[in-house]
């Protein structure tokens, strides 16, 4: 009997030993977003106390005068940015549509394992390919066929060099699809299927099922996954430095080599010679910690609002 | 007389059917053709580049014909084991968490969006802190810093995925273990998390295969070495950091050598992917049906 409850006495505070420590594991999560955050000010004081908010509107970045103004890089991660959700939404969604309403159910797992297998291949690698591959083509092929056929819109203007923000928008929105598509399809299985019957039932094409009964239902999770790949998008670091040309300058074409908050990071960190420089890229780096934060943060929820929402409906 | 639906209106309903019908094929089609594009390319110009002295050469200087990846490779294993060795058990733990305790409290609500939020943070800012943290006060690169900064990339992923494991273990399993009198933290280790073992093993190794091709986190924590790694506290060559200085590099046996390693490097990440998947029969994110 003693042996017993003294055995229940160690349990016990061996119970709460192991609670506390995973307790601390998961505290952890937090200590980390903290510690980034607390180190990225401190190392970026420098720079902060320097320029202030004229940071953020300053477009000259000449090291050599000391003079660091983040505009061509937030011009140039805006623009490929949206250039990449432009090229990958509408695909990603045919895809996602694709694969949840339309695809006979053999196909539908090797699909989804495919468009995820896109997800899998490093950044590095898609740099490499489009290095070697893309460029040329976009030099010798889509550069000149664009300048001839739209050569009117002003937005290709300037010499071609292959490489530049188109370019970089085409890679990116190769890697952000299929976060965009995956998040996507979870968003529209959360659908209850009384919708789609019911929607069938009034005598609607599969086409009208799936914009009444599917897309009206899932949008807001939908313009969640969208707002994800745009976090996705403007963090992306090692293809679109390897192809978007990096020249800071705001692009005046599609045509033209940018640069992104990431990739100048990525170039000109270990170069940084004196203190200044490189609070300065501490700084773009803790703009871009911020700005995803953000991003996320409201995406997770719009996600959140549909996937929750609807599996508390269909129970 | 009886109301009857025109027939153009009929038909341009059918029309719009095939024509968004078509436009989803069209839009997969679009979708997989860079995949197959980018692994025949890879494969073609890896295989070609591939010898074993690839395996066994530390890289030679421009101008020399041979050399290899191989301190690349074992830099890579020395950081990838260090970033799951800090990572994967401060996830799962995370993950215990969440699940046996937090429930729907508040406090886990707010880790659960804190650690999706992180999932979403740039790989460059990781290493940006690792370097504010590590490399700063130690005044050197190092493999420790490059390990830490996978390492915190890993842990929202692991919790992610041990939660949504444990919550696969049927309630009753815990409830029979917790009435013989087994302690909870018994009960956890030995029937919860054994029972959910093969999900979390699975998504242990998908943070695996993330973190194993980043580059953009090493560039100033590992910072590359021409040599052989030889201590945890010196800058260390990794296989991505390597590939990338390859293929920006304006020399024609570099592109090759980066070829060759893309073509390891994405070997060794499918191979795991789809190990997982035919192991456990689960889609790699949240994927299959």
């Amino acid at each position: 009997m003693r042996r017993f409850l003294e055995q229940r006495g160690s349990g016990a505070v061996a119970d709460r030993t192991f609670a506390a420590l995973m307790l601390g594991c998961a505290l952890s999560i937090f200590a980390i977003v903290a510690l980034i955050l607390g180190i990225l000010i401190l190392r970026s004081r420098l720079s902060l106390h320097e320029f202030g908010f004229k940071f953020f509107l300053q477009s000259d970045w000449d090291p050599v005068r000391g003079s660091f103004g983040a505009v061509p890089f937030i011009w140039g991660t805006l623009a490929s940015a949206f250039l990449s959700l432009l090229i990958a939404v509408p695909l990603a969604l045919g895809v996602a549509i694709f694969i949840n309403e339309m695809c006979p159910r053999a196909l539908r797992a090797p699909i989804a394992f495919l468009t995820e297998l896109l997800a899998a291949i490093p950044s590095v690698v898609y740099g490499l390919w489009a290095i070697f591959v893309l460029v040329p083509i976009m030099r010798r092929s889509v550069g000149p066929f664009l300048k001839t056929f739209f050569g009117w819109t002003g937005l290709f203007r300037g010499p071609n060099f292959g490489i530049g923000l188109l370019t970089s928008s085409i890679i990116l929105a190769i890697m952000v699809l299929p976060v965009i598509s995956s998040i996507a399809r979870d968003v529209m299985k959360a659908v209850p299927n009384t919708q789609r019957e019911g929607v069938l039932a009034l005598g609607a094409t599969r086409w009208e099922m799936v914009r009444i009964g599917v897309l009206r239902n899932a949008r807001i999770g939908i313009v969640g996954a969208v707002i994800l790949g745009l976090g996705r998008a403007l963090g992306e670091t090692m293809a679109v430095t390897m192809v978007i040309g990096n020249h800071a300058a705001i692009p005046k074409s599609l045509f033209s080599p940018a640069y992104t908050l990431a990739s100048v990071i990525a170039n000109e960190f270990t170069e940084a010679t004196g203190d200044l420089y490189l609070s300065a890229l501490i700084e773009i780096g803790l703009a871009l910690f911020l700005v995803t934060i953000v991003v996320n943060a409201i995406a997770r929820l719009l996600v959140f609002m549909v996937t929750r929402g609807n599996t508390a409906r269909a129970v | 007389m009886p109301h009857r639906p025109s027939r153009i209106n009929v038909g341009r309903r059918q029309i719009a059917n095939h024509l968004f019908t078509g436009l989803a094929v069209l839009s997969t089609i679009l979708v997989i053709a860079p995949l197959f594009a980018i692994l025949v390319y890879l494969l073609f110009q890896g295989v070609r580049s591939l010898n074993v002295a690839f395996f066994t050469h530390l890289p030679r200087p421009v101008g020399e014909a041979g050399g290899g990846m191989a301190n690349s490779i074992a830099g890579s294993g020395i950081i990838l084991s260090l970033a799951s060795l800090i990572g994967i058990p401060v996830g799962i733990g995370a993950g215990i968490y969440l699940y046996e305790y937090g429930g729907d409290r508040p406090l886990a609500n707010m880790i659960r969006f804190t650690a999706d939020v992180l999932n979403g943070v740039p790989s460059i800012v990781m290493g940006i802190a690792a370097y504010s943290l590590i490399v700063v006060p130690q005044k050197h690169f190092s493999a420790l810093a490059a390990g830490v900064a996978l390492a915190i990339m890993m842990v929202p992923t692991v919790t992610r995925t041990t939660e949504e494991m444990l919550a696969t273990v049927p309630n009753a399993i815990r409830e029979a273990a917790l009435g013989l009198g087994i302690p909870k933290w018994r009960t956890v280790m030995t029937v919860s998390l054994k029972t959910a073992s093969p999900g979390i093993i699975t998504g242990c190794m998908l943070a695996f295969a993330r973190i194993a091709g980043e580059t953009a986190p090493l560039l100033f924590t590992a910072f590359g070495n021409q040599f052989w790694p030889s201590s945890l506290n010196e800058p260390i060559a990794a296989l991505p950091l390597q590939i990338f200085v390859y293929a920006v590099s304006p020399y024609d046996e570099w592109h090759r050598l980066a070829w060759a390693g893309a073509l390891v490097l994405i070997v060794m990440i499918m191979v795991s992917v789809t190990l997982v998947r035919v192991v456990t029969g689960r889609g790699m994110l949240k994927g299959g049906h």
